[in-house]
């Protein structure tokens, strides 16, 4: 860890008043923010494996072929972003604009195709299988509240998350904001990509039917 | 090249790094895939399928969210607070075991 050797020349960490954490505010706020919603997604996950645990006949409606399937290509789509996003991050740390603006649409791109995937996910549960919030043909009504909640809020996060990395793309595009700026957008996308891979496993892996 | 050299800051990690961590992460996805294929019990699912996960959530705060390279004192100051809260969430989780027991038959 290189961070010893800073904090042996600025005195004490804990003394305060010349940057406890070495980091920008702006970093910082969005950490904080981070784990706060890292709290609203636990909250929601754990709702849902209480309710799960309370009813022992919730259904099992995602076949391995085909919606596991897909549903794995959209986690593949959104760490792909996370890597695109972090080479976003490290171009704009090196100091070229221009390779930054293509690794953030690429981060885009990748998001809006799991948005996309995902939507199209939405709408067959939703028109075929005639799942909704509040009713389902297997009888547990809380599998739908429980699902649309959490993927809802989740892709609301990757739809907020696009909009983000757009902003700070047509910035960074004009010469404007710092690489600081991008590193704290990358933040964001990151933890969204985190909280997939929670949401993945436990809705979807969980809820898995083979055969 | 336009690309105009700014305050540059020497990256601890580099690209080689970060394309390990996407290549673990796809991995890890994959065992997770191949559990659910395989239809484990459920509680043994349930724990390697979190185990996994929190791993994976380590591999991408670590690394892709730099924490790692960040000052101890951050993730002091952020990580210990939130695992504390998800524990106390966990104390309820007793109570769902029973409200099946406690349904009346229909």
């Amino acid at each position: 860890m290189s961070s010893q050797a800073t904090a042996a020349a600025t005195a004490s960490v804990w003394e305060g008043g010349q940057s406890p954490y070495a980091a920008n505010s702006k970093k910082f706020g969005m950490w904080l923010f981070i784990i706060s919603d890292a709290l609203t997604f636990s909250a929601l996950l754990f709702a849902y494996t209480y309710s799960r645990v309370a009813n022992p006949d919730w259904p099992k409606p995602f076949e391995f072929t085909p919606a596991i399937i897909f549903s794995s290509v959209m986690t593949f789509s959104l760490l792909t972003s996370s890597l695109t996003m972090v080479m976003a991050v490290h171009s704009m740390n090196v100091g070229n604009r221009a390779s930054t603006v293509k690794w953030i649409l690429a981060t885009m791109v990748a998001g809006g195709t799991f948005v996309a995937l995902h939507l199209t996910e939405w709408l067959k549960l939703i028109n075929e299988e005639h799942v909704t919030p509040f009713q389902n043909p297997w009888g547990v009504p809380l599998f739908g509240a429980t699902f649309f909640a959490i993927t809802g809020l989740h892709m609301t996060h990757v739809v907020i998350g696009i909009l983000y990395l757009g902003i700070i793309c047509q910035a960074v595009a004009r010469g404007k904001f710092k690489a600081e700026d991008v590193e704290v957008a990358g933040l964001y996308w990151h933890f969204v990509d985190l909280v997939w891979m929670f949401v993945f496993p436990l809705v979807y892996l969980m809820s898995a039917r083979v055969g | 090249m336009s690309a105009h050299v700014e305050t540059i800051e020497h990256p601890s990690v580099g690209i080689p790094t970060f394309v390990k961590v996407w290549i673990a992460l796809l991995v890890l996805t994959g065992i997770e895939v191949l559990l659910a294929y395989e239809q484990v019990p459920t509680m043994i699912m349930l724990t390697a399928l979190v185990g996994l996960s929190v791993i994976k959530a380590a591999l991408i705060i670590a690394y892709f969210m730099h924490l790692k390279f960040e000052r101890f004192s951050l993730f002091l100051t952020l990580f210990p607070m939130l695992v504390f809260c998800i524990l106390l969430m966990l104390i309820f989780l007793g109570d769902a075991t029973r409200i099946p027991v406690m349904r009346p038959p229909s």
